[in-house]
C-alpha cells in the first residue's frame, strides 16, 4: 500500500475561495495554498466593495455624512449611527439630552441583537445547521419591523442625530419592544437547546482558530473577537458613552480564545443586550431628545417652515456646515462587530479635514491567516463566521 | 497615568524627536519626528508604566499646502492594562516619503500599513507584503490625498478596459456553433 501512495504525484494546490462564495459573508476572496487538505498559506484579498467613505466624508458636511455611515456595517447600521453622532457631538462639545441617550443606547442593543443573530444563523448555517438560521431570522425580522415604527426605515436607519435623535418614540413602539425583550430569552434558550451543547457543532468548533490573549490584543482584535480570548476590553465600559454608565450589564468573556469560546461570549452578549434594553424601557426618562445648541443642531422642522430665521439657520448649516474647533479627536464605539472608530481633524470650517473610520472587520479580515494556516480547508469556513466580519465595512 | 504625564515621560526619553504637544478635548497628541519612530513605538510598548499593548488604529493626513512636512502618519495607542491613551504623529514630507513600518511591535498594523500606502502613497520601510490592499494593484494616484480629484481619474480604469474588450469579443462568439 505504502508503494502506491509513494508512486504518486503529489503537489500543492491552489484555490480560490470567492469573491462570491456564500460562505465568505460577502465579498471576500481568498486564495488558499493546499497541501492535501492542509492550508499552506492563506492570502485574503478585499476591496470589493470599496466606495471611498472617507474620501466622501471629506467633502461633506458632519450632517450629510451620517447616512454614509448607514452603509459601513449595513446589518448593524444603527451601531455605526450612535458611533458616528458620538464622536461628531464629543467634536463639537455638545451633549444630547438624556432620554436621546436612553433611546440612542436602547436602538444600538437592538441593533446589536440583530446582528448578532444574522451572525448566529449564518455562522451556524455555513456548518451545516439550517433550523437555527430560520428562527433567528424571524427574531430579526422583529427588530427590523420595530426599527421601521421609529424611522420608517428598516436597513438604513439614519435615526440618530447630532445632538439627540431624529424623533421622539411612541408608547406604542415601546410596548411593542418590551413584549420582545420578555419573550427573547426564551428564543435564545431554543438556539441553545439547538446549538451549544450538539456534538457536530462542537466537534466543528472547540479547539479551532485559537489565538491566546496576548497575541490578539497585539493583532488588533476588538469586540466578541478578542473577548473570546479572555480580555475584557469593551468600549462600553472602558469610555462609557451615552447611558452605559447608567445600565447595568456584564461583559462575558472567554477562556481558551478557539471558534467555541467566541461563540459562547456573543450568545453571552445577546443575552446582556436584551438585559440592557429592559433597564433602558424602564428607567426612559422624560424630556426633550434634541439639545439645546442652536449652532450646532439643526432647528425642529416645524420652526423652519414657519419662521424665517430658522429657515435661514437651516439653510446656513445644511449647505456650510456649523463652524467647529479647529482640532482633533477620536472616538470609539462598541458595535456588533468591535470597536468602530471615528478620527475627524477638523480645520474650523463646517466639513472634516480628514475623516477616518477604523472599522474592525478590516482588521479582523486581516487575520485570517494566522488563524487558518495549518488548519483544515473546512475549518476556513469556521474562521471567517467566527471573526464576523461584513465586507462593506471592511472595505468602506 | 494621565495622557500629559505619558507625554511628558516621551519628551524626557526623546527630548530632540519631540517636536509638539497638543491637547484637545482630554485627548493628547504628540507630534514626532519620524527617524526614530520604531524605537519610540518599542519604547512605548515595552515600558512597564506605558505599556501600550494595543494599537488602535494608524492611518495617513495629508496636508497639502497648509504645513512644510505635507503628510503626517498618525497612530492612535492605548494601553488596555493601565487604560491611558496617545496619540503619536510623525511626520513624513513630500521628498522622502518613506517611514519605519512598526509591525515589529504590532502585528495588526499590517494592513493599516498598506492602506495607508494604498492610499497616501507612503512607504513603510521593512513591512514584509506592502502591496495595495483596498484598490486594485495597477491603480494609478492615491485616492485620500487632497489633490486627488473627488469623482476620479478622468480616464477610465485600465483594468475595467480590459473587461469592456473582452466582453466586445466574446460578444461575437457564437454560442451555437
Amino acid at each position: 500500500m505504502e508503494d502506491i501512495e509513494k508512486s504518486f504525484e503529489t503537489k500543492e494546490l491552489t484555490i480560490s475561495l470567492g469573491p462570491q462564495h456564500p460562505a465568505t459573508h460577502g465579498v471576500l476572496r481568498l486564495v488558499l495554498q493546499l497541501s492535501g487538505e492542509t492550508i499552506v498559506k492563506c492570502t485574503p484579498y478585499v476591496g470589493y466593495l470599496h466606495r471611498g467613505v472617507e474620501k466622501l466624508g471629506e467633502n461633506r458636511t458632519y450632517f450629510a455624512a451620517l447616512p454614509l455611515t448607514d452603509r459601513l456595517d449595513y446589518i448593524s447600521s444603527m451601531n455605526n449611527n450612535v458611533g458616528y453622532v458620538n464622536a461628531v457631538e464629543r467634536l463639537f462639545g455638545i451633549e444630547a439630552p438624556d432620554r436621546a441617550k436612553y433611546i440612542r443606547t436602547m436602538v444600538a442593543e437592538m441593533g446589536r441583537i440583530s446582528s448578532h443573530i444574522v451572525w448566529l444563523g449564518t455562522h451556524v448555517l455555513d456548518i451545516g445547521a439550517t433550523t437555527p438560521f430560520l428562527l433567528s431570522m424571524a427574531q430579526r425580522e422583529r427588530i427590523l419591523d420595530l426599527f421601521e415604527m421609529i424611522c420608517g426605515a428598516r436597513l438604513t436607519v439614519s435615526y440618530p442625530r447630532v445632538g439627540g435623535v431624529r424623533n421622539d418614540i411612541s408608547q406604542e413602539f415601546l410596548d411593542q419592544l418590551y413584549e420582545f425583550v420578555l419573550e427573547f430569552p426564551a428564543h435564545m434558550d431554543t438556539f441553545e437547546t439547538l446549538v451549544t451543547e450538539n456534538r457536530i457543532w462542537k466537534e466543528r468548533t472547540v479547539d479551532i482558530g485559537i489565538i491566546s490573549a496576548e497575541e490578539a490584543v497585539n493583532w488588533g482584535l476588538t469586540g466578541g473577537t478578542l473577548r473570546g480570548s479572555g480580555v475584557d476590553y469593551d468600549v462600553r465600559k472602558y469610555f462609557p458613552y451615552d447611558a452605559y454608565d447608567k445600565v447595568e450589564f456584564d461583559v462575558p468573556v472567554g477562556k481558551k480564545g478557539d471558534c467555541y469560546d467566541r461563540y459562547l461570549v456573543r450568545i453571552g452578549e445577546m443575552r446582556q443586550a436584551n438585559r440592557i434594553i429592559k433597564q433602558c424601557i424602564e428607567n426612559l426618562p422624560a424630556g426633550p431628545v434634541m439639545a439645546d445648541a442652536p449652532k450646532f443642531t439643526l432647528p425642529p422642522k416645524d420652526m423652519v417652515l414657519k419662521d424665517m430665521e430658522h429657515l435661514i439657520h437651516q439653510f446656513i448649516l445644511i449647505t456650510k456646515g456649523p463652524s467647529v474647533p479647529e482640532g482633533e479627536i477620536y472616538v470609539g464605539s462598541e458595535v456588533p462587530k468591535g470597536e468602530l472608530g471615528f478620527y475627524f481633524i477638523s480645520d474650523g470650517t463646517g466639513k472634516p479635514y480628514r475623516m477616518r473610520v477604523r472599522s474592525p472587520s478590516f482588521i479582523h479580515a486581516s487575520v485570517l491567516p494566522r488563524l487558518s494556516e495549518g488548519g483544515l480547508i473546512a475549518d476556513v469556513i469556521a474562521n471567517i463566521g467566527t471573526i464576523d466580519i461584513v465586507l462593506g465595512e471592511c472595505d468602506r | 497615568m494621565e495622557p500629559l504625564q505619558v507625554a511628558d515621560k516621551l519628551k524626557e526619553r526623546f527630548s530632540e524627536e519631540v517636536l509638539d504637544v497638543r491637547e484637545f478635548r482630554g485627548q493628547v497628541s504628540v507630534t514626532v519626528k519620524k527617524g526614530r519612530i520604531l524605537e519610540i513605538c518599542r519604547f512605548l510598548h515595552d515600558d512597564p508604566d506605558l505599556y501600550f499593548d494595543y494599537l488602535i488604529d494608524l492611518c495617513g493626513a495629508d496636508y497639502l499646502g497648509k504645513k512644510e512636512n505635507r503628510f503626517e502618519v498618525v497612530y492612535h495607542l492605548y494601553s488596555i492594562r493601565h487604560r491611558h491613551a496617545l496619540r503619536l504623529k510623525a511626520e513624513v514630507s513630500e521628498r522622502d516619503i518613506r517611514i519605519d513600518s512598526v509591525m515589529p511591535v504590532w502585528v495588526g498594523v499590517n494592513w493599516h500599513e498598506r492602506e495607508c500606502y494604498d492610499m497616501f502613497g507612503i512607504v513603510f520601510a521593512g513591512h514584509p507584503d506592502l502591496r495595495r490592499v483596498l484598490l486594485p494593484e495597477d491603480w494609478e494616484g492615491y485616492p485620500l490625498r487632497k489633490d486627488y480629484p473627488m469623482k476620479g481619474p478622468d480616464k477610465e480604469y485600465s483594468g475595467f478596459v480590459d473587461v469592456l474588450e473582452r466582453s466586445k469579443k466574446y460578444r461575437q462568439y457564437d454560442w451555437y456553433q
